[in-house]
């Protein structure tokens, strides 16, 4: 069983240049197909005609690196839950029309194509998304219990592999579920106390400076990522945000 | 001898070491805990990587766990037995003293981990737990649900970003090394290209360290990135530096079986799933299209268990994957027919799997513990294949995983050149021919934060070296030399896509130099990569610009390293006329079947001088075992 698919693509040659949807048509692509080999499969095809293949990103394709990034049909990573490369073709019927796009957001400018530049995520980080420890500073790793419900829950908060979907899907482009997501991991550790109010606030400031919007709570980020981030990772931040005002943290 | 080799390098005074500039390519474990460190003691740091961002290194993909001789569950772990148990899986075919050090620093780096904020799984009582792993009796291997790489991966990177936001470290991230610099001799920098604006840079330094990767991708389809490659140190090697051990490579026995020729790589499923999990393929081959849960206990053929009972499912990845090679070739192979060439050319169909089975698992601990425990890996197989693991069982098969050779390097980790050195899994040091579960994380970050910033000192002590300018000779021929490689893959203009070479590369390397090799197979495919190679430079078709993002020419460089890479792996592969570890020669084996190696003959490591146009220059190392006595490997 093989599938036939209509693609448009955004095509846009480099960071000033302007940008357009281009049809292209596919042919022989089979159900279990990852999208992005899908893409690789035009992509031979184009070369084949002497057209420039279509930039993209991924690298893992395994879903754990955060890499890959597509809108597809207006949707960050497409319809199901997962990362762009761990969508299969099966999700898809033969004959449909596929439009495929880069993430929209002013914090992340487009490169070429569908390759964006997401390095105000790298920047959110360094304003104060670590724990303060030089190499050979730390203690004896079991002098420090940390109750399984927090690090359970610092575990489901640090799997946020930095794609952009939450960024993407929102409405106001804001970065707040990967910020949320950054300051629960480290706020639920004993490690991570000592900076929790000074990380929360540094933190949010380089987020706006960078361009990102507000969170008005309207959850298609947590909707989006494929790590199932959850949307309570937001109020955590706020929370920390009020006592980190109050001076209590 | 590592305390006191500690002791015996040269310190470097904090107010010189803002004078020295170190290079590091890579922000995987190794490099980006290396950028960390080095950063701290307040060097001045650039670090370079493909990816956009230093969080995305392949290292994140790492499932499993992270070994280390920390004892905590009193099973008669130690350092000694941690290093026991690599020198003896890596087959003796790694360097005793190395290996000592690395199970000293083991327990360092889970206490660095956790107070970086790792969140590591623990138990009720907010103490750490631990799993075992293949080719191990002991339970020493910390993890964080199936995600080990990616926690460990993401606490170095905040800890480099802490140093970028302090000054001491400067990303160039979407930059790729294509060229080292020597000058007299010794390493002094790199050219990099920009891969956004096209732009080849010079940037010079006091010392550079390559962190840049293993090469499994020379096999195209491999459990690596798409963007893992060679280059780096495949140009080091062209300079001078020699490659170690080139032919070891791991294949990994729990991967996702190939569906089609669209597939563009191969995804692994962790080893910890063989703890609870049961291997088998049916007895007959009449059942092996079969619906596997019709298949009645009685013709299941558990054969890890029968052949090794002492480890079972746990024996080592070399061993668990030729086995399973075993079966399918025996014509026991479960799932789909697929297309495959024959060592002689002729094509045939095979079924390319074994069964991983959790149905006993499942009852045993139930749905919901087994879920915990490897969810996330069972959500990635249904997304895949399309099936519920819960209810079928998965089907797995070797694949290209960790290649254990790479830059030569002493026991300092500099390579032969001057300057230069060479961490993770770009060095070739620590596990001989076949690497244990769980070490390539432990051996990353040993090498990164407690080994490198130690031994490096002793030659930063003699620094900081005369100054150089861009427009001296030596850089200027390096930057030459970039350019017109460059410009060459783009004025050939062929017919064929540069896919379309590394996909025949892998082929010829997977069917002759995969996990089983022989003489005249060996010769065949050096044959047949050399015509592949010289059909390359006249007929490959690389589009676009050079000063633009060009995700071909990106590649094309990439495969014309791994083009000259293959024949060198072939070459030793030839040479080593003995099995050990991962390396199988089909005409060294026990008579039932086991690896046999020939500790007279071969007891060294091949260390390859770059050969120019001529045949590359194999200098020994020769392995003095004081501590381990020389066995046979035995698993059963």
């Amino acid at each position: 069983m093989s599938m036939e698919l209509t693609l448009k693509i955004w095509r846009q040659a480099g960071p000033t240049a302007k940008g357009e949807l281009v049809t292209y048509e596919v042919k022989d692509i089979s159900p279990d197909m990852s999208f992005l080999e899908m893409l690789d499969v035009l992509n031979e095809q184009l070369i084949a005609q002497g057209t420039e293949p279509i930039a993209f990103d991924s690298d893992c394709r395994e879903g754990i690196c955060g890499m890959c990034g597509l809108m597809i049909s207006g949707e960050a990573h497409g319809p199901e839950r997962t990362t762009t490369c761990q969508l299969h073709m099966r999700s898809f019927r033969s004959g449909e029309t596929i439009t495929i796009e880069p993430w929209r957001a002013n914090a992340f400018p487009v490169i070429r194509d569908l390759v964006v530049d997401r390095s105000a995520f790298d920047r959110i980080i360094q304003s104060g998304g670590y724990i303060s420890v030089n190499t050979g500073a730390a203690p004896e790793a079991h002098s420090v219990p940390v109750p399984k419900e927090k690090a359970d829950r610092a575990f489901d908060s640090a799997k946020c592999i930095g794609c952009g979907a939450c960024v993407a899907a929102c409405p106001n482009a804001s970065g707040m579920l990967f910020l949320g997501a950054k300051v629960t991991h480290l706020g639920e550790l004993p490690q991570g106390q000592p900076e929790r109010g000074g990380r929360v606030v540094k933190m949010l400031e380089t987020h706006d400076l960078e361009g990102f919007g507000g969170c008005t709570n309207i959850g298609e980020c947590a909707a989006a990522c494929p790590k199932e981030i959850p949307l309570d990772v937001i109020s955590t931040l706020n929370a920390d945000l009020r006592q980190a005002a109050r001076g209590a943290l | 001898m590592w305390t006191q080799h500690k002791f015996d390098n040269a310190l470097v005074n904090p107010a010189n070491r803002r004078k020295l500039d170190v290079i590091i390519v890579g922000t995987g474990l190794a490099g980006a805990s290396a950028a960390a460190t080095m950063g701290e003691a307040g060097y001045n740091v650039k670090s370079f990587f493909y990816q956009d961002s230093a969080r995305r290194a392949h290292s994140i993909a790492a499932q499993g766990g992270i070994n280390a001789a920390k004892n905590y569950n009193d099973d008669g772990d130690s350092t000694y037995r941690l290093f026991y148990d690599t020198v003896k899986g890596g087959d003796y075919r790694s360097r005793e003293t190395n290996v000592y050090r690395l199970s000293e620093v083991s327990a360092n780096i889970i206490d660095q981990c956790v107070a970086q904020g790792v969140p590591f799984a623990r138990e009720y009582g907010g103490l750490l737990d631990n799993r075992s792993f293949g080719g191990v009796q002991v339970a020493r291997t910390f993890y964080a649900a199936g995600q080990t790489g990616q926690q460990l991966l993401i606490g170095a990177y905040q800890a480099m970003e802490r140093q970028v936001a302090k000054g001491t470290v400067t990303e160039y991230s979407r930059h790729e090394m294509l060229e080292v610099v020597l000058v007299d001799g010794v390493a002094r920098g790199i050219i990099a290209r920009d891969m956004v604006t096209g732009e080849i840079e010079t940037h010079l330094a006091d010392v550079v360290v390559l962190a840049s990767g293993g090469y499994g991708n020379v096999f195209f389809l491999s459990t690596n990135a798409m963007g893992c490659n060679v280059t780096a140190a495949w140009r080091a090697h062209r300079k001078g530096a020699y490659f170690g051990n080139p032919c070891y490579t791991q294949i990994h026995p729990t991967c996702i079986p190939v569906s089609g020729d669209h597939q563009s790589k191969l995804t692994l499923m962790s080893e910890s799933l063989r703890n609870d999990g049961r291997i088998w393929v049916p007895k007959r081959a009449e059942d092996c299209d079969k619906d596997p849960r019709e298949i009645p206990e009685e013709d299941r053929d558990y054969y890890l268990e029968r052949i090794y009972p002492a480890f079972g499912n746990l024996v080592p990845r070399d061993i668990a994957s030729r086995q399973a090679k075993n079966m399918c070739d025996e014509g026991r192979g479960v799932g789909p027919l697929v297309d495959e060439v024959d060592a002689d050319g002729n094509k045939r169909q095979m079924r390319r799997g074994v069964y991983l089975d959790f149905a006993a698992a499942i009852e045993r601990l139930g749905e919901a513990a087994v879920k915990e425990k490897y969810g996330n890996l069972f959500d990635m197989y249904a997304r895949i294949t399309g099936e519920d693991p819960y209810k079928v069982p998965m089907r797995i098969y070797p694949a290209v995983h960790y290649t254990m050779g790479g830059l030569w390097v002493d026991y300092d980790l500099q390579t032969s050149i001057p300057g230069l050195y060479a961490v993770g899994e770009a060095n070739f040091s620590d596990h001989g021919a076949n690497r244990l579960g769980a070490s390539s994380l432990m051996q990353c970050l040993a090498d990164g934060y407690f080994v490198l910033p130690n031994t490096i000192r002793s030659y930063l002590a003699k620094g900081p070296f005369e100054k150089i300018d861009e427009d001296h000779p030596a850089v200027v021929e390096a930057k030459a030399s970039v350019t017109e490689r460059i410009e060459k893959f783009l004025s050939i203009n062929g017919e064929r896509s540069v896919d379309s070479f590394h996909r025949e590369l892998g082929n010829i390397m997977w069917e002759y130099c995969g996990m089983e090799r022989t003489d005249e197979g060996l010769r065949k495919a050096i044959g047949l990569i050399r015509d592949l190679k010289q059909e390359f430079w006249t007929n490959v078709r690389v589009l676009g610009e050079a000063d633009t993002l060009n995700q071909s020419l990106e590649k094309a460089g990439r495969v014309a390293d791994f083009l000259e890479l293959g024949e060198l792996m072939c070459i030793d592969a030839l040479h080593r006329r003995e099995s050990c570890g991962g390396h199988f020669r089909a005409e060294s084996q026990t008579e039932d079947g086991e690896a046999l190696r020939h500790d007279d003959e071969f007891a060294y490591v091949a260390a390859w001088e770059f050969g120019g146009d001529g045949a590359p220059v194999l200098h020994k190392e020769d392995l003095n075992y004081k501590f381990i006595e020389l066995k046979q490997r035995s698993y059963k």
